[in-house]
């Protein structure tokens, strides 16, 4: 049960960064856009599967409250500051996609906004994953760390990393949904925030070894677990040839997979500790009658409805953005 | 009052919870008259009952898209600042809010997408199935929204281990007495929200002088639902008040500013609680064995007054009390209203009247106010508790949160929320000015599933021009 509750967590959470990720990268983009006919396809290119998105954060949320409470509690608490921005990031980008049409002498706030309040929410997100990663002060299962607690140069570089990543994920979006020159803008800009990923990653790699020996003793007792690595380089590679062959479809595939892979790597690396390396799952988990409860209805029959839900929502707006400067 | 991060993240999840149910009481009501007015033009095939659905699906867009984004807030809210009490009732509270989302999320997100999309692309009775789905969906959030928030009010169904409230009984959890009494006086509460404001609208153009077809439509089927609805909302909320006699005495004599215990008891109608000095100022006094009859449904029930409960097990009492009397109180004035629209209507006489239009107009800001002035009756009155009884709020917050954090996040949500407010209310002014026109076949490019607020205006995808002519 706990087993079954962990893993749709973190499907939960990579289908979150994979989804919002791509649109947050857009809106970040969104803010170095040239001219408006730019902008405007750039929004109409997430506009009908943002919201949807979203609502994979609040999913992953309410499996922590109800899975893992205590690391729910901890967490929140931990990041009061880091969640405010988050939130109110999140607002602040969520209303501009409607307001920004309405608008004819303010539309430069909600252009702000929109690019303002991804930056901020896709660099809290990192900031906050580089913190956990780094290690919380945690006693008797609450946080101790005051209200920068959370604060390290590593947090702030895994904000900017993923802020880079979610700007490839976004660039790889547009690839694959736009024509002309917002097309051939992101094809640009690909290779230097893969070459910055791929350095933020190594970074993060060896500062991780480096830094723990109990996260490299992991690795070499389970050499199978290169694999993830391996993939990632893997998708790296293809991810480099389909560039240099405009083939617009596959770009986007090849950082999900990269995403994948890394993420893979992070959650094996600290397997099985939930908060490293204070809580476990087992020790996070909630009483049996609670994951119970939830198994019998939510995850085994809302859950796949949900999934189907978002691929059905997914094909239905499958196809290049038409702008409708070209109707 | 001293300034503390106690009270600061009270008053931060009072203002986001508050800024939050005007939406979901708004469109839980609005989904099911969608619901009814769907199916009215699938029956009767008049274009009217288009034009209205066209309407009020706009409408209800933008306040779906604000209930969206102050819902996201609440979902976080209770670990940043209530971290004590998201640990340990996280395992009863995190599965109630995880089916939430589960169940009322999901479904409201993708039929919701049918509704601004699919009109052309899927039959008529999956049309009317996918509203229906919305309204459900609405539906499903209140349900499962009031089971957690009556267990804090009457918690069940759990024991205590390692300082965490675990579920033994998730059926006591979810069907209880107090959970269906408060749900229905939720759900009323939404579809009278529904009904006055349609209602207002129509009395509006009627006022005006134009949709003056649609206007007469939505003018009595508002208050005719009203007029049903109102009586039976009096008896749940008649209802509600049992319970709180049975489990939370201190709210009840808090409610009804009785200070010593009475045998049979009297009825405060009106007063000004002097708290210090434990007695009413100017009050106005039914003589027993009102509050008996009131409170117990009997002549000589015993009730509790405040000065047989420790001063520390005290809720504020003002707020309850002028909470309460101010729900009531718009109450019977929309009862009223809806009696007496219905009354003149039956000889087309409500047309006609401009005093009970104008009332009627006047009348849309009354359910908002029943509903907030309700909650603060209900939470204000759970006080000092979070869970009653079990865990105090001072107990439930975050232990280490410092009161410059929660003054920048008080201060952060106020200023965002106002602005956002204040441009979605005059957007849809804007739309309720415009009214129901435009052309009455949506092209489906026109409207972007997933996205609440998108209705209204075009981006548009490859994808959605392409209308197959077989699906």
């Amino acid at each position: 049960m706990v087993m079954f509750w962990v893993t749709l967590l973190a499907v939960s959470i990579l289908i979150y960064v994979l989804l919002d990720g791509f649109d947050l990268g857009v809106g970040m983009l969104f803010g170095v856009a040239s001219d408006e006919a730019r902008r405007h396809a750039m929004m109409s290119a997430v506009a009908p599967v943002w919201d949807g998105n979203e609502t994979w954060l609040v999913v992953s949320g309410v499996i922590l409250w109800g899975a893992f409470p205590v690391v729910y509690s901890i967490l929140m608490s931990a990041f009061y500051l880091p969640v405010l921005l988050m939130l109110a990031g999140l607002i602040l980008r969520g209303v501009a996609f409607e307001f920004r049409y309405r608008a004819e002498r303010l539309r430069w706030i909600w252009s702000a906004s929109f690019a303002g309040g991804s930056l901020v929410a896709a660099f809290t997100q990192g900031l906050m994953v580089g913190a956990l990663v780094q290690g919380l002060p945690i006693s008797d299962g609450r946080y101790v760390g005051g209200e920068f607690g959370w604060f390290s140069p590593f947090a702030v570089l895994c904000g900017i990393g993923l802020c880079v990543g979610y700007a490839l994920l976004g660039t790889c979006w547009l690839v694959r949904k736009c024509e002309d020159e917002v097309r051939d803008d992101a094809y640009r800009l690909i290779p230097y925030l893969s070459a910055a990923l791929l350095v933020f990653l190594i970074v993060v790699l060896v500062y991780a070894l480096a830094d723990n020996f109990r996260v490299m003793t992991r690795w070499l007792d389970r050499p199978f677990l290169f694999v993830f690595p391996a993939a990632g380089m893997l998708a790296a590679i293809t991810l480099a040839a389909s560039i240099q062959r405009r083939q617009d479809a596959l770009p986007f595939l090849m950082v999900v997979i990269i995403f994948a892979a890394a993420f893979g790597t992070l959650a094996i690396s600290f397997w099985p500790y939930m908060v490293p390396f204070s809580i476990t799952v087992e020790q996070a988990a909630a009483p049996h009658s609670s994951l119970a409860f939830m198994f019998w209805g939510a995850g085994l029959f809302v859950f796949p409805l949900m999934l189907l839900y978002t691929a059905i929502s997914l094909t239905v707006f499958r196809g290049k953005v038409v702008t409708s400067a070209k109707q | 009052m001293d300034i503390t991060a106690l009270l600061l993240s009270r008053l931060q999840f009072a203002f986001t919870v508050s800024f939050h149910i005007i939406f979901p009481s708004f469109t839980i009501g609005l989904a099911a008259w969608l619901t009814v007015l769907e199916s009215l033009h699938l029956a009767t095939g008049r274009p009217t009952y288009r034009l209205l659905f066209e309407f009020w699906l706009k409408i209800f867009g933008v306040a779906f898209g604000f209930g969206v984004v102050s819902g996201i807030v609440m979902a976080f809210e209770f670990g940043t600042n209530w971290s004590e009490l998201s640990r340990m009732s996280g395992p009863v509270q995190g599965p109630l809010l995880a089916y939430e989302t589960f169940t009322a999320f999901a479904l409201e997100a993708t039929f919701f997408g049918v509704l601004l999309f699919g009109r052309q692309r899927v039959a008529p009775w999956f049309y009317l199935f996918s509203t229906a789905m919305v309204a459900l969906g609405t539906t499903l959030s209140a349900f499962w929204i009031m089971i957690n928030n009556s267990w804090m009010q009457v918690p069940v169904g759990y024991v205590v281990e390692n300082g965490m409230f675990v579920p033994n009984d998730w059926t006591k959890i979810i069907f209880n007495t107090v959970v269906w009494a408060r749900f229905p006086h939720m759900l009323f509460a939404a579809y009278l929200t529904g009904a006055f404001c349609v209602a207002a609208t129509g009395a509006w153009y009627l006022l005006r002088g134009t949709f003056a077809a649609e206007a007469k439509i939505m003018l009595r089927m508002g208050l005719y639902l009203a007029a049903v609805l109102m009586p039976i909302q009096l008896f749940f909320g008649h209802l509600n008040g049992e319970y709180i006699v049975r489990y939370q005495p201190a709210k009840m004599a808090a409610i009804e500013a009785r200070w010593q215990d009475e045998k049979p008891a009297s009825e405060v109608l009106l007063a000004w609680p002097d708290v210090a000095n434990r007695r009413n100022l100017f009050a106005i006094t039914l003589p027993a064995p009102f509050g008996s009859l009131i409170d117990s449904d009997s002549l000589d029930a015993a009730e509790v007054g405040l000065e047989s409960i420790p001063e520390n097990d005290w809720p504020p009492v003002l707020i309850p009390f002028f909470g309460f009397r101010i729900m009531v109180g718009c109450g019977l004035l929309m009862l009223a209203l809806a009696w007496t629209g219905t009354y003149l209507s039956r000889d087309g006489r409500l047309e006609r009247n401009r005093l009970v239009l104008w009332a009627t107009f006047f009348s849309f800001p009354l359910p908002f106010i029943a509903t907030l002035t309700g909650w603060f009756t209900a939470e204000v009155g759970r006080q000092p508790w979070t869970v009653y009884g079990v865990l105090r709020t001072a107990d439930a917050m975050t232990p280490l949160l410092t009161v410059r954090a929660a003054s920048i996040s008080i201060i952060v949500f106020c200023a965002i929320y106002t602005f956002i407010f204040a441009f979605g209310i005059f957007y849809i002014y804007r739309l309720l000015r415009a009214g129901p026109v435009g052309h009455l076949v949506l092209p489906p490019a026109a409207a972007i599933p997933n996205r609440p607020l998108s209705i209204v205006h075009e981006p548009v995808t490859a994808a959605a021009l392409r209308v197959p002519a077989g699906e």
